[in-house]
C-alpha cells in the first residue's frame, strides 16, 4: 500500500478555496461532492417525511393528521424520495467521480454540462422544498389524472414544474455518461475491459435519456389541462384518463430500472473487491445491464393491470414483466457464484452489499408474484406494493449507496472512517429494515390498501412492529452521517488503495486524486478485475506486459 | 485544418429542390380521396422528407456509426411505445367490453 | 501530455474526438427531443384512431394553403442553415453571420404566420376551455382535435423561438472571430437542432393540416 500523500501535494479538494471556487467547478470530483450534500439533504427531508407517516400509521384511527395532510406526506415522501434522491444518488455522485477516472480520463466529455446539471437539480430541489412548506402536493407521486388535472387542490403545476426541470438535471448527466463512454476512454480501454460500474452507468444514461422525456411530455399535458383549462385526459371531452398512465408508467417503469442499475454496478464492484476475485461471467453482466434497460421499457403495462386497460394488452405486459427478471436473475446468480473460493474482507461495504443481494433478490421476486395478472389484482394497491418496492429501492438501492459511500470515500476524501462502527451501523440498517418492510408484505396479503390515513384495528400489531423498525432503521442511517462527517477532521489518512482493490481509480489515482485525475494517461492491457497480480501503484500507467496473451472477458483469476 | 466532412453547396441546393418537390405532392395527393391510405402516403412523404433533411443538412450521411444508432434509436423507441400503446387501444373492444364512444 | 491548440478543450486529446463527442452529444439531445414529441405524436394519434370525423372536422378548419406556405419556409430555412455552417466550416464568419440572419428572418415569418392563425382560431372561439365553440357535428371530440393543435404547434414554436436565440447568438459570436475551420461546433450544433425543429412540422403538418382532406 503505497502512500503518495505528503503536505503542499495538490488535490481537488484543496485546489482554490472559497465558495466562488466551488460553484464554479467544472471538475467532475467536485460536482460529485456538490451532489452529495444536496443529495444528502433531500434524503433526509423525505426521511422527514417517512418518519411523520410511521409515527401516524402506529394507531388505526392515524396519531397525527386527518386524510388530507396524510396524502400530502406520503406525496411528498414519494416525490422527494425518487426524483430528488434515487434517481440522481449513485450516478450523480460515484457516477460523476469515477466514470472519468474508471476509463482512464481527465474529466467527463462535457464539463460545463455536468455543472449546469446540478444547478438545475438545485433549481429543481428547491421548488419542491417552497412547494413542501406552502403544502405540497395530495395526489401521489404519480399525478394520475383527471384527479391530478381537474379537481385536486394543492400545488400540482408547482410541483410538476420542480419535477420537469430536475429532469433536465437527469438527461444531462445521461448525454455526458453515454458520450464520454463512447468517445474518452484511454488507450487500451476496450469496452470489455470496462468495469461493470461503467457497463450499468452506461445503460442507466440509456434510459435516462430515452425515458425522461416522455415525464416531460406527460407533465406538459397536465400543466396545459390544469393550467390552460384545455382539456386532454377529461373524460366528458372524450379524454381518457389511462393515456396519462400509459404515457406515465412509460417512463416510470423504466425509471425504477434508473434507480437500481447503478446500484447493481456498485454491487459488482464492492463483491469482487472484498472476496479478491475477479467477476464470475463478466460479459453475462455486462450484457444483463444492457437488457435490463431494453426490456424495461417494454413492461409497464403492469402498473395498469386493474386500471381498466384491455385484458389482451395486460397479457402481453404480464409476459414481458416475467422476462425482465431473468437479467436480474443472472446477475445474482453471477454475485454470488463470485464469491465462491475468494478471500472475503468482512467489512462494511460487503455487508451492505450482500444485504442489497438477499434484499433486492426477495423485492425481485415478489415482482414477479405480482407480475402474475390474478395475483396482482388482490394485491395491487395494498402494502404488498409498498413492500415490494420498498425492498428493491431502501433494501436494495440505498443499501447500494451505502456500499458505495463507503467504499470509495477512502478515495474520495482521503481519510478513512471508523471501520467497527461503520460494519454495526450497516447491521443496524439490515436488521432495522427488515423489521420495517417484511410486516409490510403480510399487511399486504391480509389486505391492508396503501395511501389510506387510517386502517382496520386487527392490523395494528404489524403497523406497530414496522413503525419500530423504522426507528432502527433511522438510527442506521444517523450514524454514518456521524461517523463520516467526523473522519474528515480525524481520520486517519487512508493512502492510495487502502482496500487493495484493482481499477484505475484505486491503482493509478491518489486519494484523494489530483485534479486532472493521472500523472500520465494509463495505457491499460489487462481485463477487468486483475486479481491474479498485485496492485499497480503510481508511475506503472504504461506497463505493458507484452507476454499477456489475449484472453476472453470471462477468464477468472 | 477544416475539422468534418466540407458537403458542396449544389448537394444542398438538390436536397432542398426535392423538399419542396416533395411538398408539393403531399398537398396534391391529399385532395385525392384514397380513404385510409391519405395518411399511409402522407407520412410515408413526411418520413422522406425527414431522411433528406437527417442525412445531407444534418451530415447523418458524414456522421459516424453512434450518430447513426443515437438518431435511430430515438426513432425505434417511438414506434415501441406506440406499438404497445396501441396493443391496449386496438383490443379494448374484443372483449366486447364498453367502447370509449 | 496535452497539444496546445487553443481550439482544443482542455479534456480532449485530440480537435477529431472533440467534434466527434460534440456531435454525438447533440444527437443525443436530440433523441430526447425525438421522445418528446413522439410522445405527444402518440397520443394525438390515440385520439385521432378514436375519434376520426371530429378530428377531420377540426382539421378542415385550420388553412392549409397557410400550412402550406408555413412548411415551405420552414424548409427554406433549413437550407440557409445548412450552408450558414458550411460557411463557419470555411472560415468565412460574415458569410456565416449573414446566411443565419436570413434563416432567421425566415423563422420570424414562420411565428408572425402562426401567430395570425392563432389569432384567427381564437377569434372563432376555437380554443379549448370554457368559451368553445365549433360549429358543426361532434362538439365535444373537436375540442380534443384543438387541444392537441394548440399544444403540438405551440411546443413547435416555443422550440422555434428558443432556435432563434441560439442562432442570434451564433451569429454574434461569430462577428466576434469565436470560431473557425478547427472550431464551429457551435454552429453546427445550432443547426442541428434547427432541422430538427423543421422535422418535427414535417410531421405536424401532415398529422393537423391533412386529415381526411378530400373526405
Amino acid at each position: 500500500m503505497n502512500d503518495h500523500t505528503s503536505a503542499g501535494r495538490v488535490d481537488y479538494l484543496n485546489n482554490g478555496y472559497g465558495l466562488k471556487s466551488w460553484l464554479t467547478t467544472t471538475d467532475h470530483k467536485r460536482i460529485a461532492v456538490l451532489y452529495l450534500i444536496s443529495i444528502t439533504l433531500f434524503f433526509v427531508l423525505g426521511g422527514v417525511f417517512a418518519t411523520l407517516i410511521r409515527i401516524h400509521l402506529i394507531s388505526p384511527r392515524g396519531v397525527l393528521f386527518g386524510p388530507s395532510i396524510y396524502n400530502r406526506m406520503f406525496s411528498m415522501h414519494g416525490i422527494i424520495m425518487v426524483w430528488f434522491f434515487l434517481i440522481p444518488s449513485i450516478p450523480t455522485v460515484f457516477g460523476n467521480f469515477l466514470l472519468p477516472l474508471m476509463i482512464g480520463a481527465r474529466d467527463l466529455a462535457f464539463p460545463r454540462l455536468n455543472l449546469a446539471s446540478w444547478y438545475i437539480y438545485v433549481v429543481g430541489g428547491l421548488i419542491t422544498i417552497v412547494m413542501a412548506i406552502l403544502g405540497g402536493v395530495d395526489t401521489g407521486w404519480t399525478f394520475y389524472t383527471p384527479f391530478s388535472s381537474m379537481f385536486s387542490n394543492s400545488y400540482v403545476l408547482l410541483t410538476a414544474a420542480g419535477v420537469f426541470i430536475v429532469g433536465f438535471s437527469s438527461i444531462f448527466t445521461g448525454i455526458n455518461f453515454i458520450v464520454t463512454t463512447h468517445t474518452m476512454r484511454a488507450p487500451g480501454m476496450t469496452w470489455f475491459r470496462l468495469p461493470l460500474f461503467v457497463w450499468s452507468n452506461y445503460a442507466t444514461a440509456l434510459i435516462l435519456v430515452l425515458a425522461t422525456p416522455v415525464l416531460a411530455v406527460v407533465l406538459l399535458l397536465i400543466a396545459a389541462e390544469r393550467g390552460l383549462g384545455i382539456g386532454i385526459f377529461d373524460p366528458s371531452l372524450g379524454g381518457d384518463p389511462l393515456l396519462f398512465q400509459h404515457l406515465f408508467w412509460f417512463y416510470s417503469h423504466p425509471a425504477v430500472y434508473i434507480m437500481i442499475l447503478p446500484g447493481m454496478g456498485v454491487v459488482s464492484e464492492v463483491i469482487t473487491a472484498f472476496s479478491h476475485r475477479s467477476v464470475f461471467g463478466y460479459s453475462f453482466v455486462a450484457f444483463a445491464s444492457m437488457a435490463i434497460a431494453l426490456i424495461g421499457f417494454f413492461v409497464w403495462g403492469h402498473h395498469m393491470f386493474v386500471a381498466g386497460m384491455s385484458m389482451y394488452a395486460g397479457l402481453v405486459f404480464s409476459l414481458l414483466s416475467y422476462l425482465v427478471a431473468v437479467p436480474s436473475a443472472v446477475k445474482v446468480f453471477n454475485w454470488t457464484a463470485t464469491l465462491y473460493k475468494g478471500r472475503i474482507n468482512f467489512e462494511a461495504p460487503f455487508i451492505y452489499s450482500i444485504g442489497f443481494i438477499g434484499l433486492f433478490t426477495m423485492g425481485g421476486m415478489t415482482g414477479l408474484f405480482l407480475a402474475a395478472l390474478p395475483v396482482d389484482v388482490h394485491v395491487t394497491d395494498t402494502y404488498f406494493i409498498v413492500a415490494h418496492f420498498h425492498y428493491i429501492m431502501v433494501g436494495g438501492m440505498v443499501m447500494a449507496y451505502m456500499a458505495a459511500l463507503h467504499f470509495w470515500w477512502p478515495k474520495m476524501t482521503g481519510r478513512m472512517y471508523n471501520r467497527p462502527l461503520a460494519v454495526i451501523a450497516a447491521l443496524t440498517i439490515f436488521l432495522g429494515f427488515n423489521l420495517t418492510f417484511f410486516p409490510q408484505f403480510i399487511l399486504g396479503y391480509l389486505g391492508m390498501p396503501r395511501r389510506y390515513a387510517t386502517y382496520s384495528p386487527e392490523f395494528q400489531m404489524l403497523n406497530v412492529l414496522s413503525s419500530a423498525g423504522a426507528s432502527i432503521l433511522a438510527v442506521g442511517y444517523v450514524m454514518p452521517l456521524l461517523y463520516l462527517f467526523w473522519s474528515l477532521a480525524k481520520g486517519k489518512s487512508a493512502g492510495q488503495n487502502p482496500w487493495d482493490a484493482r481499477g484505475l481509480e484505486w491503482e493509478f489515482a491518489d486519494s484523494p486524486p489530483i485534479p486532472d485525475n493521472f500523472a500520465r494517461t494509463p495505457v491499460i492491457s489487462w481485463h477487468a478485475y486483475p486479481y491474479d497480480r498485485p496492485a499497480l501503484t503510481i508511475g506503472q500507467e504504461d506497463l505493458f506486459d507484452s507476454t499477456l496473451k489475449p484472453e476472453s472477458p470471462d477468464a477468472r483469476h | 485544418m477544416i475539422i468534418g466532412h466540407v458537403v458542396a453547396k449544389r448537394v444542398y441546393f438538390l436536397v432542398f429542390a426535392a423538399l419542396m418537390i416533395l411538398l408539393a405532392l403531399t398537398v396534391t395527393l391529399a385532395e385525392v380521396n384514397l380513404g385510409r391510405f391519405n395518411i399511409v402516403v402522407a407520412l410515408t412523404i413526411a418520413v422522406i422528407k425527414m431522411l433528406l433533411v437527417m442525412l445531407w443538412f444534418m451530415h447523418l450521411r458524414y456522421s459516424s456509426h453512434l450518430s447513426w444508432a443515437i438518431a435511430g434509436a430515438g426513432f425505434l423507441w417511438v414506434v415501441v411505445m406506440f406499438a404497445l400503446i396501441f396493443s391496449d387501444y386496438l383490443t379494448r373492444s374484443w372483449l366486447g367490453g364498453v367502447h370509449v364512444p | 501530455m496535452h497539444a496546445n491548440n487553443p481550439n482544443l478543450k482542455h479534456q480532449f486529446s485530440t480537435l477529431e474526438q472533440q467534434h466527434h463527442s460534440y456531435v454525438a452529444g447533440m444527437w443525443v439531445f436530440l433523441a430526447t427531443e425525438i421522445l418528446l414529441f413522439g410522445g405527444i405524436m402518440v397520443s394525438y394519434t390515440v385520439y385521432r384512431f378514436q375519434y376520426y370525423e371530429a378530428f377531420t372536422a377540426g382539421s378542415h378548419d385550420i388553412s392549409l394553403p397557410l400550412g402550406t406556405v408555413m412548411t415551405a419556409i420552414l424548409l427554406t430555412s433549413s437550407l440557409f442553415m445548412a450552408l450558414s455552417v458550411r460557411a463557419s466550416q470555411l472560415n468565412q464568419p460574415k458569410l456565416c453571420a449573414l446566411l443565419l440572419a436570413i434563416t432567421i428572418i425566415l423563422g420570424l415569418i414562420f411565428l408572425g404566420m402562426k401567430a395570425f392563425e392563432y389569432y384567427d382560431e381564437f377569434h372563432k372561439h376555437h380554443f379549448p376551455g370554457r368559451h368553445f365553440a365549433f360549429h358543426g357535428v361532434h362538439l365535444t371530440h373537436v375540442a380534443l382535435f384543438f387541444s392537441f393543435y394548440f399544444v403540438m404547434t405551440g411546443l413547435h414554436a416555443i422550440h422555434m423561438m428558443i432556435g432563434i436565440f441560439l442562432l442570434a447568438l451564433m451569429a454574434v459570436l461569430s462577428l466576434r472571430g469565436h470560431f473557425n475551420s478547427e472550431r464551429y461546433e457551435p454552429v453546427e450544433m445550432a443547426g442541428l437542432y434547427w432541422h430538427f425543429v423543421d422535422i418535427v412540422w414535417i410531421f405536424l403538418f401532415p398529422l393537423l393540416y391533412l386529415v381526411g382532406t378530400a373526405q
